[in-house]
């Protein structure tokens, strides 16, 4: 069966119909491309056929990108180009011919999917929240290089593009067409035959493309006067934002800037030879092997038993947490919130509410599935309210008492069958689970906050966890749209526990003198989104003082301290954020807008010497301790796996995503050299940095963490 | 009823608390409250809301937007889209023929699963132009050029902008139901007093039941946006009322020699209710324990004018010949208070050898309800009285009472508008 089929009809219109095989949705490959050509060619060259309509063969889906295995296995920007140029010239010819083409699109048009798009003559979409337009190639460290740099702003204006393509923004249909990316809305089914419709009367002059109502301020911006401020205002924004650490979004500038000046020629001719240099580039490179890891962590492990349905879920506290676990879940089963507030639950449903309301607003779902979702979610200060559920999620203040009680209470009215999940970032579950009845469904689900933003979920399984209630519990977690990754138990798991000295090490490096705003600024130019000693205060510095204490054992048993000045601030009534006071001044209503560093705060780091470390040694000290302590993770068995420990690393706590996670990232510097590095740091600062014995081995037999 | 008729059961129900109109659920329309009880519904039995087969819902005043509301309500809270809805309009007892419709269904084999109950906001009824402004507009769609519009408007009168009003009264007799049930007091010789009593009566037993929590148990709580604090309880209750606050109303329809007040009648409330019926078989292979098994139930009609709310004074007895039982024999009484006056009028039907000759062809009346056997966890009267969905209340407090009262027949009782009457025997499913 071929990839690319057409057919011909009487009316003389060829559809042209995508059909990657064996799989859910299209995908531009070398495969599909050299089957496009020649029935390219046939339609052109057949004089019955007037007109083209691209579509795809499986509904609801139109194409969803390149095929990203072909893509890592570029090599050498000679052939990216090469793979580029093979692209922009069957695009070329689609654009070029006098015969119209016209896409249908009903579901995903992405990244090289819309570049088919925007090379057509007209674009019709269905009206449907499953259709999304996006050139997301960005955020996978690459550049649309089919023409989209030069396409798409051709067609929608060049201040609408420019953040269409330096975000990979998606657009539901609806705001494509006000923007002109989308001729015509139409329903899903037929929407080939109108598709047809239209290249018929395109080809007969019937219909024009009606240009997009545009703002009179978009328009002046594009004049030769003004675009070069646009240009220079893109860069330097995309410069802030990536510090240097990506090249993709100064290229897509580059090559929209070029093509704007110099003629669509010139700028393909830019963006083949840009798209070469990113493809075979290893911030794609990690980018992409991290777009794969997640989509291989939606899929059932091997081994895993078939899970359990989970028909219907209790939450117990409806704060943010448990707010944010029942906005993510009421789209898939009805859920219980359980509080002894009237007024939290009144808060928890606000946050769902709203939360749906923006949803709404976005198009991602209809008013009316706002109200069925809703309706999913009961309140409640009843205990026995919970009692249908299948999975019960504990997100009640990290108290261990507390919540072996909530686990007691919730044992005595639940199934016997019923999992039972501990929300957590450093409690031990194993001793929340010590007086269970039923030991074997208790585990741990520790979301990241907000729920409704992070991606990840550490999934943590103690020795007594059946592998039953892990199964359903990892389901579950998919469903919600999270990256699931399952760790064994140990204080801190897997990333509160390589967290922990990183943040330690932050206060450390205050302690030897380096500024506050240093240090983050330090950590941020490496890649990290956020500094360690911002992420305190937004944590709340009394929540990481409780897991420094909770998570301390570890490395007390390694004979490693930690600095005390986070005990001596909590003491002191430092709070982070909520309280405004922690390591920077916060001014201003509510929680206040972020100052610069609070001069106080330097008063619980003793006398500070000299002017501190340079901000190589800032970053590398605290990125070393990251990765150092999850390698120590994947000996101790924490970590099923490498790809595991980078995967959550990067979604879980902004370790520098280009870099593929820690374990990528000692494998590109070679354990070897890591080892070295390591020594280097732990004979001038201590003990801390004494690689781990697995990495010492590694080095020793010149393997790496992934093959 | 065909040989192959089986048995249908109550298994649960419940309602949104109940609320003076323009109060607490005054931002919650028809369609969120009965999507509120069908949620609350569900989640209590924790069904497959898959095994539902129908849903029918009662109401009486329609929002255009949501003509079939039922639909919406059943949508709305998650039944599959494959589930058909209906809306059942039948006045006051709308809920009542909602739910006999859905036993019907399950009896005639049709489905094994169903929903019945209803949903009522007074607090925000349909209010249209008046009807020359309706009519132009409608009109204006097709004017054209200035003149058209000048013919248009001519002729329209400043008074014709004035809203429209719906008015709960009878169209063929065009008296208000307190007008009907004032010339029923008198024809009948109801005193004040009489009312009054029954009136608290009604307030005391309905503050006493929820008080213990049996009648607060079926109630499910609805969030009101935008705060979404939720609503949990009735507000209509006056336990504290006395015969004395009761006295010093105004009559409300005849100002000078009437007896109904707004004390002795219900008042206009917002509320959904929603009951789940099964064909016993369906129960025992899900291993649900139902409440009661639906005996019997009658629907009937009598003269709007001289009759309006004597509905249960005829559909009672017509019930118990049918299913040959006495009066004696049923525990439970379950009656609609649309106004104290028209439950004491029922009383004296029930007790009229007269009307039990004429109508009924007995011999001797079937008998007053004993007091002690009447509504003892309050009425329509002080619980309220959601029109569309008060029928959904009287089944779930019937069910509830023979199981705390230990009886074993219940009966459901209700008058509307345009004079029908619905009767309904329950029997208990003892544990």
């Amino acid at each position: 069966m071929s990839i690319v089929r057409v057919e011909r009809r009487r009316d003389g219109v060829a559809i042209v119909r995508f059909d990657t095989p064996g799989s859910p949705v299209n995908v531009l490959s070398r495969e599909l491309m050299a089957e496009v050509g020649p029935a390219l060619d046939a339609a052109l060259s057949d004089s019955a056929i007037v007109a083209c309509v691209v579509a795809s063969a499986k509904p609801g889906t139109f194409v969803a990108g390149a095929d990203l295995k072909q893509l890592l296995a570029i090599e050498g920007a000679a052939e990216g180009t090469a793979f580029s140029r093979g692209g922009q010239a069957i695009l070329d010819r689609m654009a070029a011919s006098p015969k119209p083409f016209v896409a249908a699109i009903d579901g995903p048009a992405l990244g090289g999917g819309l570049e088919v798009a925007l090379a057509c003559r007209y674009r019709i979409a269905s009206d449907e929240p499953r259709t999304q337009l996006a050139l997301p190639e960005v955020q996978l460290g690459l550049l649309p290089g089919g023409g989209g740099t030069q396409r798409l702003p051709r067609l929608v204006g060049l201040p609408e593009a420019l953040p269409l393509l330096l975000t990979g923004k998606r657009l539901r249909a609806r705001r494509a067409q006000r923007m002109g990316l989308v001729d015509a809305l139409t329903s899903p089914g037929g929407i080939e035959e109108t598709a047809a419709r239209a290249a018929l009367m395109l080809a007969e002059g019937k219909l024009r493309r009606r240009e997009p109502r545009r703002s009179r301020l978009n328009r002046l911006l594009e004049s030769a006067l003004l675009r070069g401020l646009v240009f220079a205002r893109a860069r330097r924004e995309a410069a802030r934002k990536t510090r240097g650490n990506y090249p993709a979004p100064g290229f897509i500038l580059e090559c929209v800037e070029v093509g704007w000046r110099r003629g669509v020629s010139a700028g393909l001719e830019r963006e083949a030879r840009r798209f070469g240099e990113l493809v075979s580039g290893d911030v794609a490179k990690s980018l992409v092997r991290l777009f794969e890891s997640m989509t291989a962590l939606k899929k059932r492990p091997d081994g895993m038993p078939e899970p359990e349905a989970v028909e219907r879920l209790a939450v117990l506290g409806g704060g943010f947490m448990g707010s944010g676990i029942a906005a993510v879940s009421v789209p898939e089963t009805p859920v219980v919130v359980k509080d002894v507030k009237e007024e939290v639950l009144a808060g928890c449903l606000r946050h769902v509410a709203g939360g749906l309301e923006r949803r709404v607003r976005s198009a991602a779902i209809r008013a009316f599935d706002r109200d069925r979702f809703l309706a999913r979610l009961h309140t409640s200060t009843d205990p026995r309210d919970i009692r249908h559920a299948d999975l019960v999620i504990e997100a009640v203040f990290e108290d261990l008492e507390l919540k072996r009680r909530v686990l007691a209470e919730t044992e005595a009215v639940i199934s016997p069958d019923a999992v039972f999940a501990s929300n957590t970032s450093a409690l031990a579950i194993s001793r929340i689970a010590e007086g269970a009845k039923h030991p074997e469904r208790v585990l741990g689900m520790h979301y990241f906050s907000p729920v409704e933003k992070m991606p990840l979920l550490e999934l943590i399984a103690t020795d007594r966890t059946s592998e039953q209630a892990l199964a359903t519990a990892w389901r579950y977690g998919v469903r919600q749209g999270k990256t699931v990754v399952i760790v064994k138990d140990g204080p801190g798991f897997y990333t509160t526990r390589i967290l922990a000295p990183f943040l330690n090490e932050a206060m450390l490096l205050v302690a030897e003198g380096a500024g506050i705003e240093d240090v983050d600024r330090a950590v941020m130019d490496f890649g990290y989104p956020v500094g360690p000693l911002r992420l305190l205060d937004e944590v709340g510095i009394d929540v990481a003082a409780h897991v420094v204490r909770d998570v301390g054992d570890v490395f007390e048993d390694r004979g490693l301290g930690a600095s005390d000045a986070l005990p001596k601030m909590y003491d002191a009534g430092y709070r982070g954020r909520k309280n405004r006071k922690g390591f920077y001044r916060y001014e201003g209503a509510g929680q206040g807008r972020r100052k610069g560093p609070s001069e106080e705060a330097y008063r619980f780091f003793g006398a500070r010497s000299g002017p501190g470390p340079d901000a190589r040694s800032i970053a590398h000290r605290a990125a070393f301790l990251m990765a150092n302590e999850a390698v120590w993770c994947l000996q101790d068995g924490v970590l099923r796996s490498a790809r595991d420990g980078d995967v959550a690393a990067i979604l879980g706590l902004g370790f520098p995503p280009f870099t593929g996670g820690p374990f990528r990232w000692l494998d590109a510097m070679g354990p070897s050299e890591a080892v070295a590095s390591l020594e280097r740091l732990r004979d001038a600062h201590g003990a801390r940095f004494e690689p781990a014995p697995m990495l010492r081995d590694l080095a020793r037999n010149a393997r790496r963490f992934h093959p | 009823m065909p040989d192959s008729s089986r048995t249908v059961v109550v298994v649960d129900g419940c309602r949104t608390p109940f609320a003076r109109s323009e109060t607490e659920l005054r931002d919650l329309g028809a369609y969120e409250l009965g999507r509120t009880a069908i949620a609350g519904l569900l989640r209590r039995v924790a069904i497959d809301p898959a095994e539902i087969g129908l849903v029918a819902m009662g109401t009486v005043i329609q929002d255009p937007n949501t003509s079939n509301v039922a639909r919406e309500c059943a949508l709305g809270a998650n039944v599959p889209a494959s589930v058909p809805a209906f809306t059942v309009t039948a006045a006051c007892i709308s809920a009542n023929v909602a739910f006999r419709e859905a036993a019907h269904a399950i009896r005639a084999r049709d489905v094994d699963v169903a929903i019945a109950g209803g949903t009522e906001t007074l607090s925000d009824v349909p209010i249209r132009w008046s009807r020359p402004l309706r009519r132009r507009l409608m009109a204006s769609r097709k004017v054209k050029g200035p003149s058209g519009w000048l013919k248009l408007l001519r002729g329209l009168r400043p008074r014709d902008l004035a809203p429209d009003v719906p008015a709960i009264a009878d169209f063929s007799t065009g008296l208000t139901m307190g007008q009907n049930c004032e010339r029923l007091a008198k024809r009948f010789g109801i005193t004040r007093e009489a009312q009054d009593a029954f009136a608290m009566r009604s307030h005391r037993l309905a503050a006493e039941a929820a008080a213990s929590g049996l009648l607060t148990e079926p109630v499910v709580p609805a969030p009101v946006p935008p705060r979404f604090e939720r609503a949990t309880a009735d507000n209509g209750i006056r336990g504290d009322t006395s015969m004395e606050k009761l006295a010093a109303l105004r009559p409300a329809f005849d100002r000078r020699f009437g007896t109904i007040t707004a004390g002795n009648s219900s008042f206009l409330t917002d509320g959904a209710s929603a009951v789940l019926l099964m064909s016993e078989e369906r129960a025992g292979v899900l291993g649900i324990r139902p409440l009661a098994r639906v005996v019997d139930d009658v629907l009937v009609a009598m003269d709007p004018l001289e009759e309006l709310l004597l509905g249960p004074g005829l559909a009672i007895p017509k019930l118990l010949d049918r299913i040959g039982l006495g009066l004696d024999d049923i525990d439970v009484f379950e009656l609609h208070e649309a106004f104290a006056a028209q439950v004491l009028a029922v009383q004296i039907v029930l007790a009229d050898d007269a009307f039990a000759r004429e109508r009924l062809g007995r011999d001797r009346a079937v008998g007053r309800i004993p007091e002690a056997k009447l509504n003892r966890w309050g009425g329509s009267l002080s619980v309220g009285h959601p029109f569309g969905a008060t029928g959904g209340r009287l089944v779930t407090t019937c069910c509830r009472r023979l199981e705390h009262e230990n009886g074993r027949y219940g009966m459901v009782a209700a008058c509307a508008s345009g004079a029908l009457g619905y009767a309904l025997v329950l029997e208990r499913i003892a544990s």
